[in-house]
């Protein structure tokens, strides 16, 4: 009984130096890449949240990314919340808590964004929320960033971030893979630009449905971009799929996305992009 | 009919002798003509698709084929298609729509196929260029999901006019396996996964996810295929008197609600 006692008190003792020791170190004061495994000053990352050894941008919600992107953004629908259809158990709550946390009311921000003159309908998907879920309020936001940009005459450009469709509200989830794409071939028989950036993990039902249906499609270097989990793949095919399947490089080498970029000049060549690739050349 | 539980309803969706797309279409229609490939470099088999008439019109039938012997069914990725299958559906379903042809769609899939190839095929591109495409044709899109409709997968081919189920059938995100994985970090919770997640057809009619419900023979599929020959044919009917700006504004709808 005594030499249990001892052991534990030593334990404690490692625990409680190592609980000073954090104390003293600013929190994530260094951080680890996720895809180069470098160890960074945290500081090195700058407002982008970038590598500098690899570019790989690291996830971010969709608040800081608005705020370095635009110069200025009106919010829209921020009031849109979930029936919870499958009235499952938990899901209430947890919405309540990440709304509490995100400052946001789903997995998506949408709103009117301007880069110095330019006006476009911006949407950004936040991976902090339910891992950027696919779910009715997500789906309903995007809609109707899609109906009033084709209202308004407006370039869409949709930052996607998500796990796939949000399982706990079922069969509605995958509903607003449909229910967006009827938007999208509105605004695109309007002959507006939909631009669509790719960034780190876009996977799932919003792969295999709006995130695949711009007409220009960009993507964060070393962004995790794929259709089915690595694990089912794996089970399926019974070996390792290699790690880089899945990568915006190898999205580009098979033809599926137009261009790499990195985060410090998206907001520079989305500005060109809406000008030059949304603007009509029309005919007299 | 006693009333089945969710489960139930699932393992009779992936009972191994259930009506096939083959079945369907040798009864429905006795002229079919398979037509092949997507143009792009793959011939999918886990997708059939051709013309045929029915009750004398012409139409465009598409359905995913599970395969019968086993090296047919591994051939065919026991029915879960390829990125090369949904492109063929596409070109075959814009087909369709130059001709003024309905589209029938029969569907029993537990999902798209997860691999390498696939995903370097590009399966999420061509899954959505389906739905974005397919969901654009004027023409009547009639949908029957004869046993699993896995996810998006199964969407690719369901995103019409009308979605009927057979009463022994589903139509649901991901399997209750997977759900009860992903959320409960245990597969072996399927049958409370199945209850929770509303993939019966009863409970999909009740949310207007589906137009309706077929009575499935389980001894004769002939009876079976009679009763879709029937819905379809009425469906139909009544769809083709629409006009083509009437007929998208009611499919924009019917997605819209959701």
């Amino acid at each position: 009984m005594k030499l249990y006692e001892q052991n534990n008190t030593l334990s404690e003792r490692h625990v409680k130096a190592d609980k000073r020791a954090d104390a003293k170190i600013p929190d994530r004061m260094w951080i680890k890449c996720p895809y180069c495994c470098d160890t960074l000053f945290a500081k090195q990352l700058t407002e982008y949240a970038v590598c500098p050894n690899c570019d790989y941008g690291f996830r971010i919600t969709a608040r800081q990314r608005v705020s370095w992107l635009t110069d200025d953004f009106v919010e829209f629908d921020s009031d849109l919340q979930t029936k919870d259809p499958l009235n499952f158990p938990g899901y209430q709550e947890k919405i309540n808590n990440l709304q509490a946390v995100t400052n946001l009311n789903d997995a998506v921000l949408t709103g009117e964004a301007t880069i110095n003159t330019t006006k476009f309908a911006l949407g950004i998907m936040d991976p902090t929320f339910i891992m950027g879920s696919l779910g009715t309020v997500a789906g309903e936001k995007i809609t109707r960033l899609f109906e009033y940009a084709t209202a308004q005459d407006e370039t869409v450009v949709m930052y996607t971030a998500s796990g796939g469709a949000r399982m706990q509200e079922g069969i509605l989830s995958l509903m607003q893979m449909a229910k967006i794409s009827q938007a999208i071939a509105n605004h695109n028989t309007a002959g507006l630009l939909y631009i669509v950036v790719l960034t780190d993990p876009t996977t799932g039902g919003v792969t295999a449905s709006f995130a695949m249906d711009g007409d220009i499609i960009l993507a964060e270097p070393h962004a995790l971009i794929g259709f089915a989990g690595r694990r089912v793949i794996e089970q399926t095919i019974h070996e390792k799929l290699p790690k880089d399947t899945q990568s915006s490089e190898n999205l580009l080498k098979h033809g599926f996305i137009d261009a790499i970029i990195k985060r410090q000049e998206e907001k520079e060549k989305l500005e060109w992009l809406i000008k030059v690739g949304g603007g009509r050349n029309d005919c007299a | 009919m006693t009333a089945l539980s969710p489960i139930q309803v699932v393992e009779k969706a992936r009972n191994g002798k259930k009506i096939t797309g083959k079945q369907i279409i040798n009864y429905l229609f006795d002229d079919f003509t398979e037509l092949h490939g997507d143009r792009l470099g793959s011939d999918d088999g886990a997708i059939i698709g051709g013309l045929a008439t029915f009750h004398g019109r012409a139409v465009t039938v598409i359905t995913t084929e599970r395969g019968s012997t086993l090296p047919d069914k591994i051939a065919k990725h026991f029915g879960c298609p390829m990125p090369g299958g949904y492109r063929k559906a596409v070109r075959l379903a814009e087909q369709a729509g130059k001709f003024k042809r309905p589209i029938l769609c029969f569907v029993n899939t537990a999902g798209a196929f997860p691999s390498k190839d696939a995903e370097e095929g590009g399966q999420g591109e061509a899954i959505a260029q389906s739905i974005f495409k397919i969901g654009q044709i004027p023409v009547p899109i009639i949908t029957v999901i004869y046993g699993e409709g896995g996810s998006g997968g199964a969407l690719a081919l369901a995103c019409g006019d009308e979605v009927w189920m057979l009463n022994y059938s589903t139509y649901s995100i991901l399997s209750p396996e997977g759900f009860a994985s992903i959320l409960w970090k245990d597969a072996s919770k399927a049958d409370e996964a199945a209850k929770v997640m509303q993939m019966t057809p009863a409970a999909l009619l009740k949310r207007q996810i589906i137009e309706g419900i077929i009575d499935e023979n389980e001894e004769e599929y002939q009876v079976t295929c009679q009763n879709i020959d029937r819905v379809l044919w009425s469906r139909l009917s009544k769809l083709q008197k629409l006009t083509s700006e009437e007929l998208i504004a009611k499919r924009q709808m019917r997605y819209r609600k959701f």
